[in-house]
């Protein structure tokens, strides 16, 4: 976005991660193809205000959880910058500076079953970051803030003792949870949190996080593809589809009155189940491969308004009042 | 008479610390052309419904009780031979992932045809020309051409369009589909569900759906049942119990799915999880996470008993002598 808002925790400006997906070197002399690059982020800005709740939303291979790892910091971006409380990231060059700011933000993953080590005591998973950062004096300060965590989640001191396996996906989640709390971190991107979770426990989560971002104080950048978990989530809502954002808006906003045509397309796909009896329009095609996307807008091999100025030109994003719109039919007042 | 009635049916694993009982004691039927939807948890017995029913259970999971009847015919306890003359010909199967239901290293064209072939005994000739029909008919583009084409050279929708084109190819009766559209993105979940129920309908298939997703039950099944720790908890029309859920279960499920447009700062949340299968208490399996549990649930086991509406749940609130049945609670 255009303006920078004063009280930013996050901003990603230009923000891009292209993949080598090219065949060895050999193979593309001998087939003679050239070199393949994936853009699996290519260009986006947004901001999350402190307290807020900003997530991104889209199909599968829209980029999502790559511009999470970008933030997080587990790829190097290769392109554009990521600025946190002020300061560019990339600039925390010294390990010292690096780990001052890698306490401030923690990740929760997907999969609870992958993202615990299964050969580690709860006790010592959620305690590593308080080690690693070393934010405790002795082993006993450790254990209290272990414990403390543990019930801050809803779980018992006494859970420290056990190993993963004896939880049910609900409860390692918040393991992973008070994991990520145990750095004291201001800012926690959560990649998925509850998709792999049942629906009563998809609840129990989302209210545990909720409480916490009041009590705490906490930001999240999360990243989903239900749009009825990110509508009773979020602050505001980026919309992504292959690499690119096409919408900003707020949660609100976007829902009562979503106006990039893929944002419309997402929102008819949503099963209605106040059983009105609304026949759903399905839309037709598929999410082109990133590897060779459409030119111009990427959305206009399935957009209903498209016109020969979306099919050559890539339409940049326009900010509005209160978020950002890339839509060529929107800026002409077509839509 | 029903096209598939299950009676009593009860599914156990023995393994060295004791048998587990994954399905214990349900029954129920699906009519000529009914979309029944099963939901469930994840290890509410769903999937082993199903398969108890193609005959696809794994091993050392076992029918350990009670009848299976497909057109009056009973099918559970078949041998091997008979079943698979059953499979595909009269129950059609659809799974969640359609790169694991496509053999890899057939072209899809093959596929097809092999199956026509196999069950109805058509020509080469005219088993492709069904095929062709077949893949248009479940929106393939170009199918004439396509039939050359390998699995993997299909996106997830196409191949499971694909899928659901194998499973009607032999026109059954029932098509068991679980999770069909788990898999997929959400804007291609659509065009499956609508695909799926406009199929059935002019074919007038029956469909045993299982999923985990209430808003696809929403819009495609006739009845539903909802299944916990291996019991039917609640079945009944689908638009009753969505919408006026009687079983304290299938409140909380419904009341725990956020919903767009409904603004609340907290979801309400049923508290616990589903019991292990080693750990499913005494009488009702519910009462432990239940809020309206009385002294009977934590001894005594509900069948499945008529409530004010026209379907029936599990619960002694629907027992005699309780006044407090019904309500929305």
């Amino acid at each position: 976005m255009g303006v920078a808002m004063a009280d930013a925790l996050l901003r990603i400006e230009g923000l891009a991660k292209h993949f080598d997906v090219s065949k060895g070197w050999l193979t593309r002399m001998i087939e003679n193809q050239p070199r393949r690059i994936l853009k699996a982020v290519d260009g986006i800005d947004f901001e999350i205000r402190k307290g807020e709740t900003f997530s991104l939303v889209g199909e599968s291979g829209c980029g999502k959880s790559t511009v999470a790892k970008l933030v997080v910091g587990l790829h190097r971006p290769s392109g554009g910058r990521i600025i946190f409380d002020g300061a560019d990231t990339a600039e925390a060059t010294s390990r010292k500076q690096s780990a001052a700011l890698r306490r401030r933000w923690q990740m929760i993953f997907q999969d609870p079953y992958a993202s615990l080590n299964p050969r580690w005591r709860v006790l010592n998973i959620i305690a590593e970051p308080i080690r690693m950062f070393k934010l405790a004096k002795d082993a006993q300060e450790i254990e209290d803030r272990v414990a403390a965590l543990l019930t801050q989640v809803g779980m018992s001191p006494a859970d420290g003792e056990k190993f993963p396996h004896e939880f049910s996906g609900g409860q390692r989640q918040r393991i992973s949870i008070a994991r990520a709390l145990s750095s004291e971190p201001e800012f926690l991107i959560c990649d998925e949190p509850t998709s792999a979770l049942d629906v009563s426990v998809q609840s129990q989560i989302l209210n545990l996080m909720k409480d916490l971002q009041q009590q705490l104080g906490l930001t999240y950048l999360f990243i989903s593809h239900n749009l009825a978990v990110v509508y009773h989530v979020s602050d505001h809502i980026g919309v992504m589809y292959l690499g690119r954002l096409c919408e900003i808006a707020p949660a609100m906003e976007l829902f009562a009155n979503p106006r990039h045509p893929y944002t419309r397309l997402l929102l008819d796909t949503i099963p209605d189940l106040n059983m009105s009896g609304r026949a759903r329009q399905p839309v037709q095609g598929e999410v082109p491969n990133p590897i060779n996307p459409p030119n111009g807008c990427a959305f206009h091999p399935r957009c209903p308004f498209a016109n020969d100025r979306c099919r050559d030109e890539i339409p940049v994003p326009q900010v509005k009042d209160s978020g950002m719109i890339a839509c060529h039919a929107v800026e002409e007042g077509r839509l | 008479m029903a096209l598939l009635e299950v009676k009593n049916l009860r599914v156990e694993f023995p393994t060295r610390r004791g048998t587990l009982l994954a399905i214990n004691d349900i029954s129920f039927s699906i009519d000529q052309g009914e979309v029944l939807g099963v939901v469930g948890e994840s290890g509410a017995g769903k999937s082993l419904t199903g398969a108890a029913i193609i005959g696809l259970l794994e091993p050392p999971g076992r029918i350990a009780g009670g009848e299976i009847w497909l057109e009056g015919q009973r099918i559970d306890g078949l041998d091997y031979k008979a079943m698979s003359s059953i499979r595909g010909a009269r129950i059609g199967a659809i799974f969640q992932d359609p790169l694991t239901s496509l053999n890899p290293l057939y072209t899809i064209g093959r596929q097809l045809t092999e199956t026509i072939i196999v069950h109805s005994g058509m020509s080469k000739k005219a088993a492709l020309a069904r095929t062709i029909e077949l893949l248009a008919e479940v929106g393939i583009p170009a199918p004439d051409q396509r039939i050359d084409s390998y699995p993997h050279e299909f996106s997830g929708g196409m191949r499971q369009r694909v899928v659901i084109a194998l499973a009607l190819c032999a026109n059954p009766g029932l098509i068991i589909a679980d999770e069909p559209t788990t898999a997929l993105d959400v804007s291609i979940q659509a065009q499956i569900i609508a695909l799926l129920k406009h199929l059935c309908r002019n074919h007038g298939t029956a469909v045993m759906l299982i999923t985990h997703d209430m808003g696809v039950i929403a819009e495609t099944a006739d009845r539903v049942a909802v299944m916990y720790a291996g019991r039917i908890a609640e079945i009944g029309p689908v638009r009753e119990v969505i919408q006026h859920a009687q079983h304290p279960y299938t409140m909380g499920l419904m009341d725990s799915i956020p919903i767009i447009g409904h603004d609340v700062e907290r979801l309400r949340q049923i508290n616990g999880a589903m019991p292990r299968l080693n750990e499913i208490p005494n009488g009702c399996a519910f009462s432990p996470r239940c809020p309206r549990a009385m002294d009977r649930c934590f001894v005594d086991r509900p069948e499945l008993m008529p409530t004010e509406q026209s379907g029936q749940a599990a619960c002694w609130l629907f027992g005699e002598g309780n006044s407090d049945g019904g309500g929305d609670g």
